[in-house]
């Protein structure tokens, strides 16, 4: 069986397990991260997503084969460390907001939320109405108006 | 003082109940969830002839249901001063494990952050009391959940008073901690052993008034939001259960089908990572090391497959039944120039799927098994488990988790039965959860219904209001039924059908609108149904609001005052005037947008809401890939009186929740019915609302305590909302929309998923779309 090395929330990471196997399974299923959930295995409701490198990604829609060892692939769990502090300012803001209901799309919001301001700021604007048409994360609760009070300021804050 | 203390005795006999204080080792107290610690109910005000759901209603009964049951809830207070409390409900994000904290906290007088609220195992002993529907929670709860505190907080002070050596009365408690006159303090970890009980006593409490309030009625944040935020929240298929490995099922292409043969088990059972292939009741169950190869090994498996039940039904087919069904209605003759208004709307099958999908844990064993999941009738689903595994009752063990969402799907256990199946036919432990596209296709959806209203006038009178709801029947599997049997000699209704009588106590008529009829008949078939948010209201209100928009305009007269005058109810009124107020109602509109404008009542409660839509080509074509724009929503305002709101932070996000439900019923989401099967196999193809449709202004008013006791929440705005974006949508476009949702019947907006095999491979571009 193949083995796979990459960087998981700042710590390196050896799994043997299928090249072809999304690496939302290696997370949940073999390696017991499971702040990223599954909603669809489609990327369509992108409650999967997680950053790799940096970036928003829907790891449901990544063959574990794809990362490669020196790949940072961070997931809710990881997400403060990344500001070096207990909480993310966007999890601060989530619950100054008090965002979640039941909670389970929450992690993929945050950590969409977190690479659309990144998006926005390299391209040296703040997040607008078309940024939040391009959040397509599904909250079946209906958040999205808290989701968006908490972004709003949380976007100065990181 | 004479006058005050002359008053007393009656005020406080009302807050003065019997607590128990059990045998422990450390402060243990109970309050029974029946007739010693409920409160009498209000008298109803309502003038007019009543319909039956004015004078006893849906939470009525499930509240009166539960006052047989001998049954006690507990609360332990922790050597380390924190309380603890198992609540017999089922939390899916509707915020009751934290409404039901502050309870504890108010009567208590202990900080919030200190109690901590878990869900109890399925309790067969509570008979009816541990069903979580009807947004009955709180109303059932309220006072029980404050006894049981009181009853610990007296005790604490008893043991406090002894302790310091003053007497009771000169002691007070202050967030944890007793204080004596001297300035001497104990604090509630100090006294918890002290204060336990060597034998269990029954003792008399009094609550605390509402003037006295502290907590309930503040705004306080979820208690389980920082779990949620930093994904430490565990749902069924987060936690650890040794052996427990992923498992799906290989289902049929349509509904109810069956499995005549499989071609290729070897061959499948033999893929990688896969352990087990096993046939089912509902398909062919998998098991593998991760849900990716048993997605793989789903794709693979090769099944000759039985007919379903309904593999003719397309919604053509199901909309002509439900006319052939419908009841005529028939108006008593009526003066001369009386005018009639006639109109029958179409509410298309919904699903009420959540974001997570159906999901259980299941360790069955030879002589006991042992279930994980989300259910809202654990009672229900641990008779039905043992008795499908030819277990005695008490050999199944149901945890109920943390759900992801229900909106009526988790009062059904679907998949804890099947886990439990696939468990004891593989002889191993499972994770069993079931792929999105089968949640949409085989998981539970919203009838259709047809709904005929029709309304007479005269004078500036509205003489009659006639409606005949006609619906593919509604499944009420879930323990509902047997509440209303138990029940059935106290409701003012007689003679009616499970779902007649459910529909006679739900739906009300707020207005004054003279004779008022509202029938239920339903067709029943093969598909597999629940509740989505609500049962009726959503289809029944939207129908009657669209028809007071007709009778204004008919009579001559604005929308909100034509409702004003004919509210029966005063907070109805209230309500009303808030959203009209803060929402600016009649303020000049663009041509192409309009407001909308309705009232709901339910639940002991009352809501309004108040909404602007966008109908110009411009917003109507906005372009988002594989979406539905379609008319937006721009403003919603909300103004709901429950009575008393426990957590107004989270009544506020139930209305939010409930109006991004309504804006989805009205607008955009359905499910199409074609060849047997659902067309809507992804979160792209049922379109339930996103932030492209979320209204960019939003505003919910919570109104000050009306009745003092609280109403029920977690549904109430769906109705309200989908009323008012209908009706500010008939306005905007000219034309009373009669099909819901308006654009059921265009072009399908997605290419509907092969249904073999029936679930699509996960892509694999996840790279490519990083941004």
């Amino acid at each position: 069986m193949p083995s796979h090395t990459f960087v998981l929330n700042g710590q390196q990471v050896t799994v043997d397990v299928e090249d072809d196997v999304r690496l939302l399974w290696v997370l949940r299923d073999l390696l017991g991260v499971t702040g990223p959930k599954y909603g669809c295995g489609l990327g369509v409701c992108q409650a999967c997503t997680s950053h790799i490198n940096g970036k928003a990604v829907n790891i449901c829609c990544v063959p574990v084969s794809d990362v490669q060892p020196t790949d940072e692939v961070t997931t809710i769990e990881g997400l403060p460390a990344t500001v070096g502090q207990e909480l993310h300012p966007m999890q601060q803001a989530w619950l100054d907001m008090d965002v979640p209901q039941c909670g389970y799309c929450q992690p993929g919001q945050i950590m969409a939320a977190v690479a659309k301001v990144l998006q926005a700021r390299a391209a040296g604007r703040q997040l607008g109405d078309a940024d939040f048409d391009q959040i397509r994360n599904i909250c079946r609760c209906g958040t999205y108006h808290r989701i968006r009070e908490a972004i709003l300021p949380a976007q100065t804050k990181f | 003082m004479s006058t005050a203390s002359g008053q007393q005795p009656t005020e406080v006999s009302r807050r003065r109940f019997l607590g128990y204080v059990l045998a422990a080792s450390t402060l243990t107290v109970a309050a029974q969830l029946g007739e010693g610690a409920v409160a009498p109910r209000a008298e109803a005000a309502v003038p007019g002839v009543p319909e039956p759901a004015d004078l006893y209603d849906l939470n009525d009964m499930l509240t009166d249901a539960t006052l047989a049951t001998a049954s006690l809830i507990t609360i332990t207070l922790n050597p380390d001063g924190t309380a603890s409390f198992a609540l017999p409900r089922t939390e899916v994000g509707q915020g009751i494990t934290t409404s039901t904290a502050m309870l504890i906290a108010e009567e208590l007088d202990l900080p919030l952050d200190k109690v901590q609220v878990s869900l109890a195992d399925a309790r067969p002993e509570l008979v009816f009391n541990q069903l979580t529907g009807g947004s009955n929670t709180t109303i059932s709860t309220y006072t029980p959940v404050r006894v049981a505190a009181a009853t610990a907080k007296q005790r604490l002070l008893e043991a406090a008073a002894t302790e310091l050596g003053v007497p009771l009365s000169a002691v007070s408690a202050l967030q944890g901690v007793i204080t004596a006159p001297d300035g001497r303090s104990l604090s509630y970890a100090e006294l918890a052993v002290k204060a336990a009980s060597l034998t269990t006593l029954q003792v008399s409490v009094t609550l605390k008034p509402a003037s006295a309030f502290s907590v309930i009625g503040t705004p306080q944040n979820r208690i389980d939001a920082l779990d949620a935020v930093t994904g430490r929240k565990q749902f069924a298929m987060d936690v650890h259960v040794a052996g427990a490995m992923p498992a799906m099922i290989c289902r049929p292409p349509t509904i109810n089908g069956t499995v005549v043969s499989v071609q290729n088990q070897g061959v499948v059972q033999a893929m990688p990572g896969i352990t087990d292939v096993a046939v089912v009741s509902t398909g062919v169950a998998v098991r593998g090391r991760t849900f990716g190869q048993c997605i793989d090994a789903v794709r693979a498996l090769q099944v000759t497959w039985g007919p379903g039940s309904e593999d003719a039904a397309t919604d053509a087919t199901v909309l002509a039944e439900l006319r052939a069904a419908e009841n005529p209605i028939v108006t008593p003759p009526l003066p001369l120039l009386t005018e009639a208004i006639d109109a029958r709307f179409t509410f298309h099958f919904a699903s009420n799927s959540a974001l997570e999908s159906n999901c259980a844990v299941a360790d069955v064993r030879s002589d006991s098994a042992e279930i994980w999941a989300s259910v809202k009738a654990p009672i229900t689903a641990q008779e039905e488990i043992a008795a499908q595994l030819g277990l005695p009752v008490g050999a199944v063990t149901v945890h109920v988790t943390q759900g992801g969402g229900s909106f009526g799907r988790k009062l059904f256990h679907d998949a804890a039965l099947e886990a439990a199946e696939v468990s004891k036919a593989m002889g191993k432990p499972v994770r069993l959860m079931w792929h999105r596209t089968d949640d949409f296709r085989h998981g539970r959806a919203h009838p259709m219904s047809i709904s005929r209203v029709r309304a007479t006038y005269s004078l500036g009178q509205v003489l009659t209001l006639d409606q005949r709801h006609t619906s593919v029947a509604t499944e009420f599997g879930h323990g509902l039924g047997e509440i209303i049997t138990s029940t059935a000699a106290k409701l003012p209704v007689g003679g009616l059908t499970l779902s007649e009588t459910i529909f006679s106590l739900t739906q009300q008529t707020p207005y004054d609108f003279g004779v008022t009829t509202q029938l239920l008949t339903e067709v029943d078939n093969g598909f597999h149904t629940g509740s989505m948010r609500n049962i009726y209201s959503p289809n029944v209100r939207c129908a009657q609001e669209l028809i007071v928009d007709q009778l204004a305009k008919a009579m001559g007269q604005d929308p909100y005052h034509f409702r004003r005058n004919f509210l029966k109810d005063q907070r109805a009124v209230a309500v009303l005037d808030k959203v009209a107020q803060v929402g600016h109602w009649g303020r000049t509109m663009a041509p192409g947008t309009a407001q909308g404008i309705a009232i709901h009542p339910e639940y002991h409660g009352f809501v309004a809401v108040l909404v602007e839509i966008d109908c110009t080509p411009a917003t109507v074509n906005r372009q988002i890939p594989d979406a539905v724009t379609g008319p937006r929503v721009t403003k919603a305002v909300c103004a709901v009186d429950v009575g008393l709101a426990v957590n107004p932070k989270g009544l506020e996000a139930q209305m939010m929740g409930g109006i991004m439900d309504g804006i989805a019923v009205t607008l955009t989401s359905s499910l199409h019915l074609n060849g047997g099967y659902f067309q809507e196999g992804s979160w792209d193809n049922y379109f339930y609302t996103r932030q492209w449709n979320t209204p960019p202004e939003l505003d919910v008013i919570v109104m000050p305590p009306t009745t003092g006791t609280p109403g029920g929440a977690g549904e109430l705005a769906v109705a309200g909302a989908m009323a008012a974006v209908a009706c500010a949508y008939g306005r905007a476009t000219g034309t009373m929309p009669t099909t819901f949702p308006i654009n059921h019947d265009a072009p399908l907006a997605f290419t509907p998923l092969p249904t073999v095999p029936p679930i699509p491979q996960s892509p694999t571009d996840g790279l490519s779309r990083a941004y």
